[in-house]
């Protein structure tokens, strides 16, 4: 198909995508295929782009990343633009992205981690999940994570994907991860991790798990890890099984029979490692010694109450546990910042309408939309991100379309020439190519897909060079 | 060479030649772009490229690509999964199933998982 010369047409559509993760590129995917013409550029924090698909996906799930194949071909069109290394709320406004395109869709994801707010959360490795992954994935914010895995126990709060990633990463075979692109500072410090048992810790039953049925039967194919459940914590399960939609009824029987082989059978002689989900507990406190290091969690033992199975109410029993373990992770979820105060949040998220921003209207300001988990929540996985970024982008087409106005605005050459400081340099697709050989080159000398770089002023070194 | 039809979600009808042996993810991404996702290119870690079969196809296809746990399990993530539900990738096109004809179900859905 052939495009129209787009820097001197003054009828063509800007559009402004706000976080280069999946949301923001299939958006744009949608936007390219159904509007005849429209210039697209997409601005990012980081001199790389892919958000949560480079920096979350765990690097033993390679598959999942092939997305960046796709965004990739979409990226090197000539009416789509990246832009890295420009974060929105530092470097510039909302309202001045606003004045100089027609619509500005933010993606930017939900950066921040939810928090327990017990006492002594701050001691020493009680640690977010989310800097762990992005630890052991290179994002430059978590390069310096201390985490000390010289103890055995360990324990993980909250039982989504996320925590079984953690899990998997600690409990893999170090030769496995040797072959992913995750850091070269978390293999070594794994390598030499003493954890035998970990505990994957939820407040309410096995029918409220919120991983997925995949990644539950990788974490009990691990080599030489058993995993161990509680019995007393499946009564009744079973009864209530074949009533569940088919995804909650196939993760409930793997759990079910995982739990009866576990039963079965002796752990054979070469297993030196434990998984040991357990269910119907609240984190009360950590415990810490007189040097502040974590030694345990005081857990909250809860029942379920009520009459029919899908409207049971989590209630405390006033027992309590107490779980030892010198290292935690707290994996209960994100909530997406507020980078620019013009943004009306509620519950973590922008508040919006099949993706439109909902707010007084103004003549001179372009449209705002919202997709991805800054819209959704951070919930689901690339697929149910994908399919509400299509939705969104719908909108968004259908909004232009409306619309019959002269589109002259000035795009990010406005933005280049009127905004951004002489200091900030701009890591544009060419740039991020550059870093994206020089990693694929480094992991080669240690027989890796790639060894990414963590440091951002070294990004901008090779992308600038 | 063997045909497959694929039935839009706005009902539209589109029919292409497959070549022996190819993927009916393969034939779609050859034949026109926007037919399937196909998202993970075939590895069974996305649903993207998720298919219903006509239900009179659907014992041939399974005899001659049985369904594995794991293709279960991504399908349990897919949006309007059907008793006939598979994934486009995982279906291998031979002469014994000249004439599928497979539904691509509308792809999105207003997220309603739990955390
Ligand atoms: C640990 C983890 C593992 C996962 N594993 C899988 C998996 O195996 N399979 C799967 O299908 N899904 C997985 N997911 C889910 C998947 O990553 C999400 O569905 C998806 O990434 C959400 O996309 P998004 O574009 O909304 O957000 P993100 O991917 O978070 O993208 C947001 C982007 O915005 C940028 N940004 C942030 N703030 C600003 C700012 N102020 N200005 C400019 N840019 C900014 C960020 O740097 C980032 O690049 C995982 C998620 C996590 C957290
Ligand atoms: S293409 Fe990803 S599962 Fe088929």
């Amino acid at each position: 198909m052939i495009r129209r010369l787009f820097s001197s047409s003054k009828n063509v559509p800007r559009v402004c995508v706000v976080g280069a993760g999946p949301a923001g590129f299939y958006a744009a995917t949608h936007l390219n295929k159904k509007l005849d013409s429209v210039i697209i550029d997409i601005i990012e924090k980081l001199p790389v782009p892919f958000g949560l698909v480079r920096y979350g996906v765990a690097p033993d799930h390679p598959e999942v990343k092939n997305v960046i194949n796709q965004f990739t071909k979409l990226a090197q069109q000539q009416n789509i633009n990246f832009y890295g290394n420009i974060t929105l709320g530092r470097d510039l406004s909302l309202n001045q992205l606003r004045q100089h395109y027609n619509a500005v869709l933010l993606t930017y994801g939900a950066e921040e981690d939810k928090t327990l707010n017990i006492e002594n959360e701050d001691a020493e490795n009680v640690i977010a999940a989310r800097s762990f992954v992005g630890w052991y994935n290179g994002h430059p914010r978590d390069r310096d994570l201390q985490v000390d895995l010289s103890g055995s126990i360990a324990a993980i709060l909250g039982q989504g994907n996320v925590a079984l990633d953690v899990a998997r990463i600690l409990l893999s075979p170090i030769d496995e991860l040797k072959k992913t692109d995750i850091t070269e500072h978390a293999l070594q410090k794994l390598a030499e991790s003493k954890i035998r048992e970990l505990y994957l810790v939820g407040r309410r039953g096995p029918l409220n798990v919120a991983f997925t049925i995949k990644e539950l039967r990788e974490q009990i194919k691990i080599k030489n890890c058993n995993t161990i459940w509680r019995e007393d914590d499946f009564v009744g399960v079973a009864d209530v099984v074949s009533n569940l939609a088919r995804p909650r009824k196939r993760l409930t029987e793997l759990m079910l029979k995982s739990l009866s082989d576990s039963l079965k059978e002796q752990p054979a002689e070469n297993v030196h490692k434990f998984f040991k989900p357990i269910f119907f507990r609240s984190p009360h406190q950590f415990l810490v010694d007189d040097q502040k290091h974590l030694c345990g969690i005081e857990l909250a033992c809860n029942k379920l109450i009520g009459d029919k199975m899908e409207e049971l109410k989590c209630v405390p029993t006033g027992d309590i546990e107490i779980l030892k373990c010198s290292l935690a992770f707290r994996s209960i979820g994100y909530k997406s910042v507020q980078v620019d105060k013009g943004l009306n949040f509620s519950n973590g998220l922008v508040i919006n309408d099949k993706g439109r921003v909902i707010e007084s209207e103004s003549e001179d300001l372009a449209k705002l939309y919202v997709a991805g988990w800054l819209g959704t929540g951070p919930v689901g996985v690339i697929l149910h991100t994908m399919g509400n970024a299509f939705q969104v982008a719908k909108v968004i087409c259908e909004d232009l379309q409306k619309n019959n106005h002269d589109y002259s605005r000035g795009g990010f050459e406005e933005i280049s020439k009127n905004i951004l400081k002489n200091n900030n340099p701009v890591v544009d697709w060419q740039g991020w190519t550059k870093i994206d050989k020089f990693e694929i080159e480094q992991g080669k000398k240690n027989g890796k897909p790639r060894e990414k770089i963590t440091s951002i002023e070294k990004m901008i070194q090779i992308a600038m060079a | 060479m063997p045909s497959v039809t694929f039935i839009l979600p706005d009902g539209s009808k589109k029919s292409y030649e497959a070549a022996e042996g190819e993927t009916l993810l393969n034939l779609a991404h050859r034949s026109d772009p926007d037919l399937l996702e196909g998202a993970c290119e075939g590895s069974l870690a996305c649903s993207t490229c998720h298919v219903i079969v006509d239900s009179k196809f659907y014992d041939v296809v399974e005899t001659h690509n049985p369904i594995s746990d794991e293709e279960n399990d991504m399908l349990d993530l897919a949006f309007g999964l059907t008793e006939t539900s598979r994934l486009g990738c995982q279906i291998k096109i031979t002469k014994d199933i000249d004439g599928l004809c497979v539904t691509v179900p509308r792809g999105t859905r207003n997220i309603s998982l739990d955390k």
